[in-house]
């Protein structure tokens, strides 16, 4: 699908070699408990002030699990257009650390509750979809802590036990610049969904990332390396391309890849291999004894079908068709779910066209300087639609609303008494323009006259001095209308 | 089949339980001499038996999602081998 | 009344309602004895101080309603219990003390049961015999250097020997009724999904269950009706209609359909065994029950079957015991270190040989030939029951394949000591109730049970069949109190 200015492709002497991505991104479920326990979540608790007995694993202790949970990762298999599965089945994934209270994790691994699903990706050359081949539930770790002492790891299981989502994907993405906007539309489903916050630097947003490299034109898939653990979209991309490269520079030496996991060195940005344990990858998966299959019968899963909101795919097209968005606008406006309810919330009472400039344009430039989501926008969309409102309705001019504009940034006020205050509302009163262009007028006569005898480029000049004298205020419109009449 | 000594290092690792050449030899016989008798199994045709999953017959049940377990860090932390206020303490981890 | 531990839990529960007897009269003569018998080795743990203090405050102001009011209990240490140690018979819960309670423990206290103290058992219940224990191995008071069997040894001794009215024990493979069977006591092991595994030690969560041990039918189906309880806590609680099992007790069996499954007969059974069998069937049919011939093909694959299940669970849920977060911890080098000391300093042999089966089966590579061909045959063993209860309502057996031996006998060779559950592990693999009642005894005087096997949650039937047999049987335990010097 991809077309060949945009490829992404790395180039040795005469090879030139694709890159075969799939992620496995490890989403935390929103909720107020864990996922087989009835502790908290919160993020940045006290160490270890979090953990119920069930999540330190003490003798006898059982997982009950948080139908919540299960809501939540059905309703992110419905927005990835996914099958999910009536049934499905909890395994527990064998190994030690002390980070692992339990010695396994309760994960899902045959059995999972959504299937095949995907994503839709907006790309600069066109659409381009992402297979999904999985969404499974499992339980996150605790916090090895290593820093802290010179012989001893602390470990602090606030996290242990609380709900992830992992979403793996097909191997088909083929850049980070795909890698980039996959994440980012998934984050952003699962924030309309209200499944996961996406917030990156709280880890709620992690990836394994798989890379692999082939000839371009290979159908054969090359062997792959998985990329541990990494938290930013950035570090992904970074990881990626030193990846890619090294992958290409062991072919091109006539060396082989080992398939094995590495970690992303984030200070030396470069991947390395995790010291490979020859039995590390024995998980010994087997169906917890401690729970029975998880069935959720088609009426469940249709009542939940019935509470998705409208998710970016469908407000879209919506905002094209409905709007008459360019796709660029509205792929801007939906690209999350803040900005979309602000945009919503603008248009409930003001012009549609006007109000997608101003948000995209103005507002997001004044955002960008001052770093502020659109959350925390000091100008609010009711004010927005005031603003704009007294552009459309005359009573103010574009100039002067972009003079409002920098007052309302400045703490959410009503521009209609901005406008009041500093007296900035626009001159229509063709009487009083009239007065006003007279004088102008007679303070250049000269120039009048040379514009009669058809230099009629100084009609700018006559228009600036009219808004000069006006202090900005006049009509322009009027100015103009009036102007040419009486010249 | 018989299990030999490689077989029960690699599980004795898996395990982390460790264990030495006398140990080893002493499982490899034990384990051998069980497996003769579990391998009975292997008589019986099962291509188109279900595994079972659970004896009970029924279905997960769905907790609430509430917060009930409060800050129990005294009392998780309590029976911790290595003390320490906030921390359970283990040897360093190397990678 | 100076035979005051001579009753059964019926008549204490009579006594101290008619305020013919006291909590500190019961408790202090089950103490006394308990104190006076140490030899058996049945207490892991003991907690006379508190449970006296326990019975005077009840006789103070004593609330008469409850089902066990201020009857002091003794219960197998793989019931985590508040403030009071909780080893599983295991070194590397040597200093562990539960800061919760059992939801099974629960349920006593709450009818007003009184904790004596926790009883010895294989280390987490992996054993026949209670050899296994960290401990040291339990006395069967039946007679010196005898297994109590296993793993519930210890309540199973201290019931037959009288150091406690009742008690609790868990059952895997047979860890009740094996034990009851050797001792001259009842046991039970309710249906998988009876009672809550909540707060237990875990060996093998898909067939785990907690039961009660008594002296007789009656009181064991009294405290199976206070244990049993549906419980939010445990996913695989299930939530059925229970009886009140002691009051709707009946001997009125009459018509009852009672199956004997021809495999049963196996190889080298001794003639004893066959004969205690013929013995039951007589009384089952004096009883009015009607007898038919039924088969459980697969049953000869049923213990191979759990020696694959059993492990594989263990040595996931037994993980946990790693030295970080509670109990024994090795010193180490560094992380693993530390683990692997621990783990091998901490568990005792047989431990350590289940999980490492347990490990190897479930191994990449082996899961299809062995954990999942288990899982499989377990289907085929449990259609077995399924087909049989179409034509009977329940099933007799021999409760084990022999009686009790001699302790030592059969450390050295795990397969001869598994064989031990050969009747009582198809009973978990299907998760039905089963029950040992004590039956006659050997050419050596020692005591041999005999087990009815009932519907999933139809303990009713067993312990109504159980009581008329009983009745018939009318055994006599030979305690001779041989250990009080």
């Amino acid at each position: 699908m991809s077309n060949n200015k945009s490829e992404y492709l790395i180039n040795r002497h005469d090879n030139q070699y694709e890159v075969v991505i799939g992620l496995e991104v490890h989403a935390q479920v929103t909720s107020e408990s864990k996922l087989f326990s009835t502790s908290a979540t919160k993020f940045g608790a006290e160490p270890n002030t979090q953990v119920s007995l069930v999540d330190a694993a003490f003798p006898g202790m059982l997982p009950v699990i948080n139908e919540y949970c299960v809501k939540q990762a059905i309703k992110t298999g419905i927005g990835l257009k996914a099958k999910i599965n009536n049934r499905s089945v909890f395994d527990r994934k064998n190994y030690f650390y002390a980070d692992l209270p339990q010695g396994y994790q309760i994960s899902q691994f045959k059995d999972p509750i959504v299937g095949e699903g995907k994503v839709i990706l907006d790309m600069p050359d066109g659409q381009k979809e992402v297979g999904i081949e999985r969404l499974h539930l499992e339980q996150d770790a605790g916090k090895s802590i290593h820093d802290l002492d010179p012989k001893n790891t602390f470990v602090d299981l606030n996290r242990s036990g609380v709900a992830l989502m992992e979403i793996v994907s097909k191997p088909d993405l083929r850049s980070p610049d795909e890698v980039n906007a996959y994440i980012k539309k998934l984050r952003s489903i699962m924030r309309y969904l209200g499944t996961c916050d996406g917030n990156m630097q709280e880890g709620s947003l992690r990836a394994d990332v798989n890379v692999s490299v082939r000839k371009k034109g290979s159908k054969d898939l090359g062997t792959r390396c998985e990329i541990k653990n990494v938290n930013s979209i950035k570090f992904m991309q970074m990881a990626i391309e030193y990846e890619a490269n090294r992958q290409v520079d062991l072919i091109e030496d006539g060396q082989t890849i080992d398939q094995e996991t590495r970690l992303f060195d984030t200070k030396k940005n470069e991947t390395r291999s995790m010291r490979s344990k020859e039995d590390a990858h024995d998980y010994r998966y087997f169906p917890d004894p401690d729970l029975l299959p998880l069935e959720v019968s088609d009426d469940f899963i249709e009542k939940l079908k019935s509470e998705i909101p409208e998710l970016p795919d469908e407000k879209k097209k919506r905002f094209i068709e409905k709007f008459k968005l360019s796709p660029y606008e509205a792929n801007i406006l939906v690209s999350d779910i803040e900005t979309s309810n602000y945009f919503e919330n603008v248009i409930k009472k003001s012009d549609v066209k006007l109000a997608t400039n101003w948000i995209i344009g103005e507002l997001f430039a004044a955002l960008n300087e001052k770093n502020l989501e659109i959350t925390e926008s000091p100008i609010s969309a009711g004010n927005l639609s005031k603003l704009i409102n007294l552009i459309k309705d005359g009573t103010i001019s574009g100039k002067i609303a972009k003079t409002v504009f920098e007052q309302m940034m400045k703490g959410d006020k009503d521009p209609k008494k901005i406008v009041e205050e500093k007296g900035l509302k626009q001159e229509s009163d063709p009487k009083a323009l009239e007065a006003l262009i007279d004088k102008v007028i007679d303070d250049n006569r000269d120039k009048a006259t040379e514009y009669k005898a058809g230099k009629v480029k100084l009609f700018g000049f006559f228009v600036g001095q009219v808004m000069k004298v006006s202090g900005g205020k006049a009509n322009p419109q009027l100015v103009n209308e009036i102007l040419k009449k009486k010249l | 089949m018989t299990i030999d000594l490689k077989t029960i290092k690699h599980i004795s690792k898996l395990s982390r339980i460790s264990v030495d050449e006398k140990k080893a030899e002493k499982l490899a016989g034990d384990l051998n001499s069980i497996f003769d008798f579990i391998e009975k199994l292997n008589k019986l045709k099962t291509d188109n038996v279900e595994p079972l999953t659970s004896v009970a017959e029924t279905t997960l049940k769905l907790r609430s999602d509430e917060v009930k377990s409060k800050n129990l860090r005294d009392q998780v932390i309590k029976n911790s081998p290595k003390e320490n206020e906030d921390y359970f303490v283990v040897p360093k981890v190397i990678e | 009344m100076s035979d005051i531990t001579k009753q059964s839990l019926s008549e204490l529960v009579e006594n101290i309602k008619s305020k013919k007897l006291s909590s500190s009269e019961v408790t202090e003569a089950f103490v006394e004895r308990s104190d006076k018998s140490k030899e058996l080795n049945t207490y892991i743990t003991e907690d006379y101080a508190n449970a006296l203090n326990k019975a005077k405050r009840f006789d103070e102001k004593p609330n008469l309603d409850l089902k066990l009011p201020g009857i002091p209990i003794a219960v197998k240490d793989l019931f985590c219990t508040r403030d009071l140690r909780t080893t599983a018979g295991s070194k590397i819960l040597n200093n562990f003390v539960p800061t919760y309670e059992s939801t099974v423990t629960q349920n006593i206290w709450n009818e007003g049961a009184i904790l004596m103290g926790k009883l010895n058992c294989d280390e987490f219940a992996m054993g026949s015999s209670n050899e296994t224990s960290f401990f040291g191995n339990v006395q069967n008071p039946i007679d010196n250097n005898l297994v109590p069997g296993g793993s519930s040894g210890g309540s199973s001794s201290a019931v037959a020997a009288q150091l406690t009215p009742i008690t609790i024990g868990t059952d895997t493979g047979g860890s009740i009724r094996q034990p009851a069977s050797f001792t001259g006591t009842v046991g039970l092991k309710p249906t998988y999904g009876s009672c809550s595994r909540y707060g237990i030690v875990a060996f093998a969560s898909s067939l785990d269950q907690a039961g009660p041990m008594a002296q007789n039918v009656k009181d064991c189906a009294l405290l199976q009706e206070v244990i049993s309880t549906y419980d939010e806590k445990d996913s695989t609680s299930i939530d059925f209609k229970r009886n009140e099992y002691s009051k709707e007790l009946t001997k009125d069996i009459k018509g009852k359909k009672i199956g004997i499954p021809k495999e049963y007969r196996v190889d080298g059974m001794p003639k004893e065994i066959e004969d205690l069998w013929k013995k039951g069937i007589e009384y089952a049919k004096d009883c009015g029950a009607e007898i038919k011939d039924i088969s459980l093909p697969h049953t000869n694959y049923a213990l191979p079957t759990y020696y694959i299940v059993a492990p594989a669970e263990a040595s996931s849920n037994l993980a946990r015991y790693d030295g970080v977060k509670y109990g024994f911890r090795a010193d180490g080098e560094n992380l693993i270190d530390m683990y692997e000391k621990t783990r091998s300093e901490g568990f005792g042999a047989e431990v350590q040989r289940r999980i490492m089966i347990g490990t190897y089966v479930l191994s990449s590579g082996y899961y299809d030939a062995y954990y999942l061909k288990a899982q499989k045959v377990r289907k085929l063993i449990k259609n077995d029951f399924d087909e049989a209860y179409k034509k009977v309502d329940a099933i007799l057996t021999p409760s084990t394949p022999s009686s009790a031996f001699k302790i030592g006998e059969k450390t050295n060779d795990p397969v001869s000591m598994y064989l031990n559950d050969i009747f009582t592990v198809p009973v978990n693999l299907a998760g039905l109730p089963g029950i040992s009642i004590p039956a006659g005894h050997d050419a050596k005087g020692y005591p041999l049970g005999l087990q009815i096997i009932g519907k999933a949650f139809d303990e009713q039937n067993i312990l109504n069949i159980a009581y008329a047999m009983e009745e018939k049987i009318n055994f006599k335990n030979n305690i001779t109190d041989w250990w009080i010097k």
